[in-house]
């Protein structure tokens, strides 16, 4: 298995290409075979992936299954996994057959609707095996055009303004990172991420136009590279795309973009930001901390006023993307691990909400809260999964969300109360607003007469939502099955930052 | 003596001879019937002299007195426009059939032109330069007019004389002060003078010159004539316009700036930075609102001509190796994407309005994939070909220390990337409204399939031209 990484990441990419050349005809028996194809392909995928959950050795921190070769104008082909990235290959590839299994009732333009999911499956996946910074470039913007397809021929009423939006809030974001990456190829001499983690950027401040930098390049690479993540996370203020995206996707596509797109730029901060440039991290650090602490309350409080489900649990994902960052920010052991925990759970989490909203618009075609209520006398299965994801949502003990969300609080209170305070009302709106939903939408009477032949979810339905039950049980009860994985990784990582040349220099002028 | 140096410019002997005979022949003979015939021999001889230009030549050469040069950086731009030149030929003939446009001087007039841009890139000195530009132009004024009876294609024809003559003119001025100050109009004479010194005679020698040529390569603020020129001539014009002598031109700036003026970078390398941001900017802003895909293409073109100058204002040898791969992708992009508009046809008439693109992906699901591979190329996201293109210019402006460039073009890109995605938009999931047919002879089909394959499979190894690009780079820039 020398190129088990390869062999993974390509093969959604070759299930695609065989469906686009050979499957002909846009009948039943053809849109069937589409599916299947597409979810025999993606299920091959994730048991392949299991294979490099049992040959990964968490004791080592560096990257493991290396693959290397060369590549154009001085570029690696080069692809591995540590600690940090193994389990986000792992969450792909578990959600995707439950994704495609989510598209079964779609009837158009099946064949094009699978390839676009295989073809984005191939580039999340080598967003989180890429070893070399073009290539890891190539695979976080390809990823682009095939959900602005989604988003652009699956999608709802307002479909195009949301498409263009999303594509070219997050293009205009990444291309800065671009430029930056270059500036590292020509300062480093390499676009290795492995050797690119061990240079020492000049960190000296500068004087631009009159402006003292503190941190000089570093803090001017940080900056280019975090206005690509933030948009992607995204943070408060660039988050205005996520919403419209989210609402105007087809359910497959919302749960794609909330579970796994969303965390390409986390992953982004922990491979790129805190190693590549601890003293731009350090310097602006405070600044993103408080930046995530205004998304968790504040997106909140916003999606209190929704009216629109979808919208609700997209900022619902911005509040707790929040915690993620401010998580990573905290640079420190569980403020790390609750950072990933905190993407692996909310991956499975808003990945199952966005399937709930998606089971009732299937029947009613309507997102609106208004439309619904008193669900639970026709739907009581689906009323018990729906209250189960509600409270992972709000963090209950015993689900996955609470041990990412404890993990970020006990990490930033070590390095700032303040932050962590404001941070913890956050759950408690949490709560309001995700037990609100529910109320509105499953509890009292059911008057409204569309809702009257509403039926309870199908055997499909529910098989699709197994996986994720368990999933987030399972972590809830016993999370050392992540943070065991990632633990030496995040230590290495934080133990590299914190004797980074600079960074303590950088920490003493910030706190002055 | 003489021997050598007919032996050096011996392909462009054989193609003027070539086109001259062909003239008797398609005059003596039974005229426009002979177009098809013509048409392929051109196309034939021009990959023929591509092919034999690619693998037999070698070393550096210099003929007449240095007027002349044969090095690997004129060969480069040589195969690149033969093989250009002979795609478009080829792909447009059934277009030029069906419209009875198919007259047998458009084959000849165009061999004509590919002589004049072959002239150029390997022009040692500024008579031979102009002599290659005018015989270009020239032969490329009278084509912008071939459909003869239509108001449009000979006002394009018009526009594009006179704003044409108006940058010879600029450049003729230009060339005469450098002469005037320097002494000589051999590139290596200039240099040597520039060595001692740069009269200010000399520098406004230099900019008119450059004007001059940015008109050629449609670089702001000189582009004017481009959106009228390319919406007016016929589409298969349209394509060559867009094409080879882009590569042409482009690649005698680089010659002119570096084997001219190669010692003093600095006065001419913020000209064409200059040059470079307006055009991305005013390529990528105009394009916004067009209604007519030869419109859209013009300012693409206009956008794209930008990010090549990124290359030439690095000053570098890297920054013209980047140009030159810059221009071979763009040109593999634009034939693609010619061969498509071409086929465009409604009831028989050709259709290039954007609207008629509604829900194309219906009707031609493959043809469409590949359209949008090719507009997705040209907006430089990855995985595709066009991104790598952006990603040399990008690391010759970083590495030359004009990081402000660099972040110009991004930006620029992202202004772009809106109009090229519309497209894909309105192919994808526009209104539902009248198609348009796509009728396609087998190599059209065979150029738009070719050129998206090979901008997706290109990223393995961009089929080996970068280190044919490097050597070239590395004759001009010493």
């Amino acid at each position: 298995m020398e190129n088990l990484l390869s062999i993974i990441t390509f093969l959604p990419l070759v299930a695609a290409t065989i469906l686009a050349l050979f499957l002909r005809g846009d009948d039943a028996a053809a849109q069937r075979n589409a599916k299947w194809l597409a979810l025999v392909a993606t299920s091959a995928t994730f048991i392949l992936s299991l294979f490099l959950l049992a040959g990964f050795d968490p004791a080592d921190t560096g990257m493991q299954f290396l693959e290397d070769y060369d590549w154009i104008v001085g570029l690696h082909y080069k692809m591995g996994v540590d600690g940090i990235s193994v389990l986000f290959v792992l969450l792909t590839t578990f959600l995707m057959p439950i994704t495609i299994a989510a598209c079964w009732p779609v009837e158009v333009r099946v064949k094009e609707y699978m390839i676009a999911f295989l073809v984005l499956e191939t580039l999340m996946i080598g967003v989180f095996t890429a070893l070399d910074l073009v290539l890891f470039y190539l695979f976080f913007e390809a990823g682009l055009i095939p959900m602005f397809l989604i988003i652009g021929i699956w999608g709802g009423k307002e479909r195009i303004y949301a498409a263009f939006k999303f594509f070219l809030y997050t293009f205009l974001g990444s291309v800065l990172m671009l430029v930056a990456m270059i500036v590292m190829y020509v300062q480093a001499g390499t676009t290795d991420m492995v050797a690119l983690m061990q240079f020492d950027f000049a960190h000296e401040t500068l004087g631009i136009g009159g402006f003292q930098i503190v941190g000089g390049l570093q803090t001017l690479l940080f900056l280019a590279f975090f206005a690509s993540f933030a948009v992607k996370i995204p943070m408060w203020p660039v988050h205005t795309w996520l919403p419209d995206a989210h609402v105007q996707a087809p359910t497959a596509g919302s749960v794609i973009l909330a579970a796994v797109m969303l965390k390409m730029g986390g992953y982004g901060l922990l491979r790129f930001s805190l190693p590549m440039f601890p003293v731009g991290a350090e310097v602006l650090g405070p600044l993103v901390l408080w930046m995530s602490v205004i998304a968790i309350v504040y997106t909140s409080l916003v999606a209190l006023a929704q009216s629109d489900m979808k919208k609700l649990i997209a900022y619902s994902s911005v509040a707790h993307m929040g915690f993620v960052t401010m998580g990573i920010f905290a640079v420190n052991q569980q403020g790390v691990d609750g950072a990933i925990f905190q993407m692996l759970s909310h991956g499975f989490i808003s990945g199952a909400l966005f399937l709930i909203v998606g089971v009732i618009y299937d029947r009613m075609h309507t997102r609106e809260i208004d439309a619904y209520g008193g669900l639970v006398n026709r739907m009581p299965v689906y009323a018990l999964i729906f209250m189960f994801f509600t409270m992972a949502n709000v963090g209950l003990p015993g689900t996955s969300g609470f041990v990412g969300e404890f993990l970020t609080l006990v990490g930033i209170f070590q390095v700032n109360t303040w932050v962590a305070a404001v941070a913890t009302t956050g759950v408690i709106l949490s709560a309001a607003y995700a037990l609100w939903l529910y109320r509105r939408v499953v509890f009292g009477d059911l008057i409204k007469e569309a809702l009257k032949t509403i039926t309870d979810m199908t055997g499909r339905e529910r098989a699709i939502f197994a996986p994720l039950v368990v999933m987030t049980l399972l972590l809830g009860v016993y999370p050392s099955l992540v943070t065991d994985l990632i633990g030496p990784s995040v230590g290495a990582l934080v133990a590299d930052y914190h004797t980074a040349p600079g960074v303590s220099d950088a920490a003493a002028q910030v706190t002055n | 003596m003489t021997y050598v140096d007919f032996t050096t410019v011996l392909p462009e002997v054989i193609l003027a001879l070539f086109a001259m005979l062909a003239l008797l022949f398609g005059a003596f003979t039974s005229k426009d019937a002979t177009t098809t015939l013509l048409t392929w021999v051109t196309a034939a001889l021009f990959t023929g002299l591509a092919i034999w230009i690619g693998a037999a030549g070698s070393g550096e050469h210099m003929a007449f007195g240095g007027m002349f040069n044969d090095d690997p950086f004129a060969r480069f731009a040589k195969v690149t426009i033969l093989l250009s030149a002979a795609a478009v030929l080829v792909m447009s003939q059934d277009y030029l059939r069906r419209r009875n446009l198919a007259r047998f001087e458009y084959p000849i007039l165009i061999a004509l032109s590919v002589v004049g841009m072959m002239m150029m890139v390997s022009a040692g000195d500024l008579m031979a330069l102009y002599m290659g530009l005018e015989l270009q132009s020239l032969a490329l004024y009278v084509i912008a007019s071939l459909r003869r009876d239509s108001p449009k294609s000979t006002e394009a024809g018009l526009k594009y004389f006179v704003l044409g003559s108006l940058s010879s003119g600029l450049f003729l001025y230009g060339a005469s002060l450098t002469y005037g100050f320097a002494g000589t109009t051999l590139f290596s004479g200039i240099l040597r003078s520039v060595a001692n010194g740069v009269p200010l005679g000399l520098l406004f020698g230099l900019v008119f010159m450059l004007a001059g040529l940015a008109f050629k390569v449609s670089a702001a603020p000189f582009h004017m004539w481009t959106p009228d020129v390319y919406e007016g001539a016929p589409t298969p014009v349209t394509a060559i316009f867009a094409t080879a002598p882009k590569v042409a031109a482009m690649a005698l700036i680089a010659r002119l700036v570096h084997d001219a003026f190669g010692s003093i970078p600095g006065d001419w390398g913020q000209v064409i930075a200059g040059l470079s941001v307006a055009s991305m900017f005013i390529g990528a802003i105009g394009a916004i609102g067009q209604r007519d895909l030869k419109r859209l293409m013009a300012y693409s073109s206009i956008a794209h001509m930008g990010f090549a100058l990124i290359g030439l204002a690095a000053a570098t040898a890297l920054g013209v190796q980047a140009t030159m791969i810059y221009m071979a992708i763009y040109v593999t992009m634009n034939i693609g994407t010619f061969a498509f508009i071409l086929s465009l046809e409604r009831d028989g008439a050709p259709v290039t309005s954007i609207d008629s693109l509604n829900m194309f992906s219906k009707t031609a699901p493959l043809k469409a994939l590949a359209v949008m591979v090719l507009f997705v190329s040209m907006a430089g996201l990855p995985p595709m070909l066009g991104f790598f293109a952006k990603f040399y210019v990008l690391k010759a402006a970083i590495n030359a220390d004009m990081t402000w460039l660099a972040i110009a073009g991004v930006l620029a890109s992202v202004i772009g990337a809106f109009y090229y995605l519309r497209i894909v938009y309105v192919m994808y999931f526009g209104k539902e409204t009248e198609g348009v047919g796509s009728r396609m002879v087998p190599v059209q089909w065979l150029m738009l399939m070719g050129s998206a394959v090979i901008m997706v499979a290109g990223i393995i190894n961009l089929f080996g031209i970068d280190p044919i690009a490097a050597v070239a780079a590395e004759a001009l820039v010493r």
